[in-house]
């Protein structure tokens, strides 16, 4: 990490892309007041997830203490600092599936995984997520793998679903 | 010409289910058919029956068809809408009498449901601003616009109108307070940060019924004086977000936003903010920090939002479910709105109806409903004939209700009484197969994760009362763990700062009240009676039932169940995992669990 920022977006024209899109953004939102959340659900999407690098940029662009920046990405669940999988596994644990028997798909998926909440498997492909309901309570217990949501889920349904995602 | 209209269910559930493609092969067949110009496919918000889904309902006749699937959803079109006969096998039939429903009115789910928060939901397109006009949509807003401000608030305050999100306070002196507070400018916000796991009403208004709220929030502000509304929703429902902004864009365009709304001369427009994940912030004060783009920890009372709220200015928050009653208070009238419910909690409730019961789904009832009307007339009663053990409401922040209160009305006041709270009106629905102990753990759990560490007690105290209900589940109990529990619980409550921290203890106290006995056979005697907590159960293989088929030691991951083929099996206790998988797969209910 001995180059600043500036060179190696000069030296790396897909890093320089994900910074201006970035930046698009920032000039859009930048005079709304509070923007900063909103800022970094952004850049999650374009960078996947948020590093340093990014952090720092973001403070500066918003003329913000990088330690507010990083107070709010720490805070919030939903913010990663560390590179996801090509897949998110999500395992619902909210009251409706925990009672249904979430604990037990869960457990199946950690087993065949071999991750647990929060990490990525060896190969990134995959990501496990623990969430607390999603509002499919009706068809407990409840997995999502991206943006697909599986209802009335097994330990071994699971498991055979898990094969469709390379 | 259109002779027939489908609405196809799209509520998180249904999609979950399949809906789009049920929906892509309705549309496949009606073109084979030659009849896509008379028959319009419309894609609708939750219609509450979860179970039953894919929905799709068949106007003009009404006809209610159930669980469809792509191998059985061509029938609708080629069997009812080309032959004109009803598809008899896709009716929803009634479990006792075993008699075929035609319409959603032939089935209790829905004959025992007064349907006004969820009014539009699962019957008009969400996406059109002119379905919902032709509901009476935004005629509230006009009248408004030709009150004063004063009348306004008059009428919510007659209409005895209580906070939806889970406290019950009176939204009307809560709107009279915001617009009786100097400072400016004021704002409007609603909380969408349906945070309680099991409730998921808020969530179908919101994908469903949307403009329900925009409009409610603009009688907001007119009647506190403010000019903007902040929406915020919690990130883990993107449809309902994407829905949303796309209503708030219509609402521009047809100027029931923006500059000079219907000529009144009022400015009104409303911003939407995405949470983040943090239940914390369903709690007014952290949201609003979280609105203002900072860590969700909240701030102590007073000063209320009402005085000093967004950027400390004053600020009017409810709660979703709130502000979709409002506009049918001002069409209808305050006595309206008082004619179903109890006179403390007038209007109606909104139920997620979860967990154990036959029916599960979304459910509004008039204040005072009982628990018995709820889970057996409506909820067709527990699956698998199992009994009935208990009803957790209020989520993490929310006790139970036991067989005992099963004919209490429930409202804001009477389960207080009991130890619970309303909440946002997830009910939990357990069986005698679910342990008490091991539930309120889970709760505790959740809000250990939860806590955002601000007040000590709370981060601290919950993770104490954590390890002693983990050292119970484990079989490590003490006996003087449940005076423990309760001193801890009480000096939480008494300490923390927020609503998080003040109700955490509570799913503790309240199962320690109805099933201490459960606890005590935890700590005593070792056991576990629901057979829920690992360490606390044993697998065997009764010899008289083993026929040696082999199944359960195949299934078993770790090689602790041996025997040879046709010879009785046995689990070697020192290698179990208590996995319970041999458990599932014996055909021959040879496993025991004790």
């Amino acid at each position: 990490m001995s180059m600043n920022l500036e060179d190696r977006l000069n030296e790396n024209p897909e890093l320089k892309k994900q910074f201006d899109e970035l930046d698009v953004y920032i000039d859009e939102k930048a005079s709304q007041q509070g923007s900063l959340i909103n800022v970094m659900h952004r850049a999650q999407e374009i960078f996947g997830y948020l590093p340093d690098d990014v952090l720092y940029y973001v403070a500066k662009r918003l003329n913000v203490p990088r330690s507010t920046v990083y107070g709010v990405v720490t805070f919030y669940h939903f913010f990663s600092r560390v590179p996801k999988g090509r897949h998110t596994v999500s395992v619902c644990l909210g009251t409706a599936c925990y009672v249904r028997g979430g604990s037990t798909v869960y457990d199946r998926v950690m087993k065949t995984l071999g991750i647990k909440a929060g990490e990525t498997s060896q190969d990134r492909r995959f990501t496990l997520d623990l969430v607390r309901c999603v509002g499919a309570c009706g068809l407990a217990p409840v997995v999502v793998i991206d943006k697909d949501t599986y209802g009335r889920m097994t330990p071994d349904k699971v498991v055979t679903l898990l094969n469709k995602y390379a | 010409m259109i002779r027939n209209q489908l609405l196809i269910c799209a509520g998180g559930a249904c999609i979950t289910s399949g809906e789009k493609s049920v929906k892509d092969v309705l549309v496949e067949e009606l073109a084979r058919n030659g009849i896509q110009d008379e028959v319009q496919i419309i894609e609708t918000g939750c219609m509450g029956a979860c179970d039953l889904g894919p929905i799709v309902v068949v106007y003009p006749e009404g006809t209610f068809y159930q669980k469809v699937n792509v191998q059985n959803a061509g029938l609708i079109v080629n069997e009812h809408l080309v032959k004109g006969r009803t598809v008899g096998g896709l009716l929803y039939t009634e479990p006792t009498s075993e008699r075929k429903a035609q319409t959603s009115g032939d089935i209790p789910f829905y004959t025992r449901q007064v349907k006004r928060v969820l009014r539009n939901c699962g019957v008009i397109d969400p996406l059109s601003i002119e379905e919902y006009i032709a509901r009476d949509g935004y005629f509230a807003l006009g009248k408004a616009l030709e009150m004063t401000p004063d009348e306004i608030i008059k009428t919510v305050q007659d209409s005895g109108l209580r906070g939806r999100g889970g406290a019950g306070f009176s939204t009307g002196i809560k709107w009279k307070a915001t617009k009786d507070a100097t400072g400016s400018p004021k704002y409007v916000v609603c909380n969408g940060d349906e945070g309680d796991p099991g409730a998921f009403m808020d969530r179908s208004v919101l994908e469903g019924d949307p403009h329900s709220v925009i409009e409610a929030m603009v009688i907001a502000g007119f009647a506190i004086g403010a000019a903007t509304g902040y929406m915020y929703v919690r990130a883990e429902y993107p449809l309902a977000i994407e829905r949303f902004e796309y209503a708030i864009g219509k609402a521009r365009e047809y100027g029931f936003l923006g500059k000079n709304i219907l000529n009144s001369g009022f400015d009104f427009d409303i911003e939407i903010r995405i949470g983040a994940g943090a239940f914390v912030c369903g709690e007014e004060t952290a949201l609003l920090r979280s609105i203002e783009g900072k860590r969700g920890t909240p701030s102590i009372k007073p000063p209320f939002p009402a005085q000093a709220g967004l950027w400390g200015k004053p600020t009017l928050i409810n709660n979703v479910e709130t502000y979709a009653n409002i506009a049918p208070i001002l069409i209808n009238g305050a006595d309206w709105f008082r004619s179903v419910g109890t006179s403390k909690s007038p209007g109606t409730k909104v139920f997620a109806l979860v967990g154990k019961v036959q029916n599960t789904g979304l459910v509004e009832v008039p204040m005072g409903t009982t628990l018995r009307e709820l889970v057996f007339d409506i909820g067709g009663g527990i699956r698998d004939g199992k009994k009935f053990k208990a009803a957790q409401t209020g989520g993490p922040s929310g006790g139970v209700i036991t067989a005992d209160y099963l004919d209490m009305p429930i409202d804001f006041d009477t389960v207080k009484e009991i130890g619970t709270i309303m909440g946002s009106g997830g009910l939990v629905i357990l069986d005698e197969d679910n342990c008490m102990v091991d539930v309120a753990k889970f709760y505790l759990g959740f809000t250990v994760d939860e806590s955002c560490g601000k007040c000590t007690p709370c981060r601290e105290g919950t993770r104490q009362m954590y390890h002693i209900m983990e050292r119970i589940c484990d079989g490590k109990g003490q006996h003087s763990d449940i005076e423990r529990l309760s001193k801890l619980a009480n000096v939480i409550k008494d300490t923390s700062l927020c609503g998080l921290g003040q109700t955490a203890p509570n799913p503790v106290l309240s199962t320690i009240r109805f099933f201490e006995d459960e606890y005590r056979a935890h700590i005593e005697d070792k056991k576990c009676p629901a057979h829920v907590c690992k360490h606390l159960l044993t697998y065997s293989i009764n010899p008289d039932k083993c026929v040696g088929c082999t199944a359960c030691a195949r299934q078993c991951l770790v090689h602790a169940i041996t025997g040879e083929v046709k010879k009785i099996h046995v689990i070697d206790q020192s290698k179990c995992t208590k996995c319970g998988s041999c458990y599932e797969i014996c055909r021959f209910s040879a496993i025991r669990k004790e």
